[in-house]
Parts: structure tokens; C-alpha cells; sequence
């Protein structure tokens, strides 16, 4: 589904990159169990650490970020797993016991 | 992403087209994709409105769907709608507010908010609502919102509701009744309009409306 949020959100990445930002884009591309924003959902992120839009509840965008980061310097795509192990949990805080996976790509 | 990318999806949101970009898992590639080039497996994510990944011809690929944002049409540049339209824009819906009365259908009004100034019945002609659409009437009288449900009864829209005392609906009907339309029809009409939460000042009775409509879209047995 696209509602004006997700215009916006596209809108304001093109616009951060115009204005000669590095941008990252990160979209879920899968859930499983328990995750409070389904496939298709995104967080864009420039190089001074502005955000908007989410892929979680909050509960891995600190994480995403720090790849975003990585991404935004050498331009190669990834694809991020958030599991549900205890400890995984704690690091990032995914204490919903869902599963997701989150594609981030710098935009070009 | 390319940047140009994101200016052909927003060309196509404008134009309410439905897109998608399909992103291969493994390269990156990226490529968009609309209704007339569709291979079968995004034409169906498209009409299901639903991202996710898909295999096509043996690529793992993530369909990206954007299809355009439904909408609330609401009928009556009333204190209530002044409420209801900005949840609503905040919801994700495309938002268009019908009144004839020029006065109360301002920009001042509504900062922001497509306005129609037509009468009802012209105005959702022209709209031409689908099964993304719901209408709401909320003028209470019925030269307005009469004319509004008649032209709603005869869309796919997914939720039609209508503001107004149990009463005034019961009477409602019956003028509806006598246009021809049936049990079935009536149905349809979610009124007294919103859900039983007590709402009493124009935001809390906004947001009884908007959270019907939500569960009519939301759920497969929506609440009553």
C-alpha cells in the first residue's frame, strides 16, 4: 500500500541527495511472527544521521542506521537479518520474538 | 536506488497510477513496473496490495508495491471534518472535501485539502469512487448528503458513512428506500456513522469515524 507517507518519504531522500547528502533507503522486504511494520515499510537515512519513516517499532532503527552508515560510504547493497535470539534481542532490542529482514541500498 | 527512480514513482503517484519497483535480492538490479508491463506474480502483488518478496524465474526479487493512497471523500466542510480531514491525510488517505457552501469549504479552512465547491452527486461523478474509497457525509441534511449516498450506493466504495441521529437515519432510509435501493443498499451504510467509543466533541466523534473505517478496511468482520 502507498499512502502519502511513503510519497513523502521518497520525495524528502530525493531531496536530501539533491541537496548533496548521502542517503540510504531501508525497506523491510520480510516478517515473520510478530513485527509491528509489514513488508514494504521504510526508514531513509542520510550521512549526518537525519531519519524518517521506521521499519520497526523502534526496536532496530539504531541498528539499521549504523549499516546505513557503512552502506552510504561503499555503495553495496545488504540484506539485514533481526532474529529472535535472546542476546540478539537485548543487542537490538527486537523483544517482540519477531523475525524481519531489512533490504538497505544507497541511493544513486 | 536510483534518483531517477524516485521521480518516475512520484510521476506515477500523481497520476494515481499503480507501480511497483522490483529490486533482484542477489545484484540489485532494480527495474519499474506498471500495470501494462506487469508479468503475472507483481501483477497480482500489485492487485493484492501487498509487498513482499517473489521468485521470478528462479531470481529472488522484492516487489515494492505503491499502489496509489486510498482516499476519504468527505461531504460537508463541517467543524467535525475540520478534525477528520487532517487524521485523516495523518492516516495515509488522500483526502477530498465535497461542499457547495462556499463558505465553509475554505482554504482558510482547510489548509492543504483538495475542496470541491460542486454539488455532491456531480463532484463523485467526477471523483469516481473504488473499492480504495470511502465516503463520509456529515452536512446532516439531506439535499447534500442524500444525493452524496445515492452516488456512493452506486460506487464499490468500502465504506460509506453517515453522520447523524439514529432518527434522522432511520429517516434517511426510508428516503433511500423509495429511490429503489434495497436491504442489501442499506447495509452498506454505516450510520449513525463511527464506532460506539462515547465520542462527544467534533475530534472524539472524528475519531470513531476513522477508526470504523479503519476496521472495515482493516478487518475481515469489522465491528458494527
Amino acid at each position: 500500500m502507498t499512502t502519502r507517507d511513503d510519497e513523502d518519504l521518497l520525495a524528502t531522500a530525493a531531496t536530501w541527495k539533491r541537496d548533496g547528502h548521502g542517503v540510504a533507503i531501508a525497506t523491510v522486504t520480510a516478517t515473520w511472527g510478530s513485527s509491528p511494520r509489514q513488508a514494504g515499510s521504510q526508514l531513509i537515512v542520510d550521512d549526518q544521521g537525519r531519519m524518517l519513516g521506521s521499519v520497526s517499532g523502534g526496536c532496530v532503527e539504531g541498528a539499521v542506521v549504523r549499516e546505513a552508515m557503512e552502506i552510504m560510504a561503499d555503495g553495496k547493497p545488504r540484506l539485514l537479518d533481526f532474529g529472535v535470539t535472546n542476546e540478539q534481542a537485548w543487542e537490538v532490542g527486537l523483544a517482540c520474538g519477531g523475525k524481519l529482514q531489512i533490504y538497505v541500498e544507497r541511493i544513486e | 536506488m536510483k534518483l531517477s527512480d524516485i521521480t518516475r514513482l512520484t510521476e506515477l503517484a500523481a497520476q494515481r497510477l499503480p507501480a511497483a519497483l522490483v529490486t533482484d535480492l542477489a545484484t540489485g538490479e532494480q527495474r519499474i513496473v506498471t500495470r501494462d508491463n506487469a508479468e503475472p506474480a507483481v501483477r497480482a502483488a500489485l492487485e493484492d496490495d501487498r509487498s513482499g518478496e517473489i521468485d521470478l524465474s528462479g531470481r529472488r526479487c522484492f516487489v515494492l508495491v505503491r499502489n496509489p493512497a486510498p482516499r476519504v471523500i468527505i461531504v460537508g466542510a463541517v467543524h467535525i471534518t475540520q478534525a477528520l480531514a487532517p487524521m485523516a491525510t495523518l492516516t495515509g488517505y488522500a483526502v477530498t472535501i465535497i461542499d457547495p457552501r462556499r463558505a465553509f469549504a475554505t482554504a482558510d479552512r482547510f489548509p492543504g485539502i483538495a475542496l470541491s465547491n460542486d454539488w455532491p452527486d456531480e463532484a463523485l461523478a467526477a471523483l469516481r469512487p473504488d473499492a480504495r474509497t470511502a465516503i463520509v457525509t456529515l452536512t446532516h441534511d439531506p439535499k447534500f448528503d442524500d444525493s452524496a449516498l445515492i452516488a456512493a450506493l452506486r460506487s464499490d466504495a468500502f465504506y460509506i458513512g453517515a453522520l447523524g441521529s439514529k432518527k434522522t437515519h432511520a429517516a434517511r432510509l426510508e428516503r433511500l428506500r423509495a429511490e429503489g435501493f434495497g436491504d442489501d443498499d442499506m447495509a452498506r451504510i454505516h450510520g449513525p456513522a463511527g464506532l460506539a467509543i462515547g465520542a462527544k466533541s467534533p475530534a472524539e466523534i472524528a475519531v470513531s469515524v476513522l477508526a470504523e473505517l479503519t476496521a472495515r478496511r482493516r478487518l475481515k468482520q469489522a465491528p458494527r
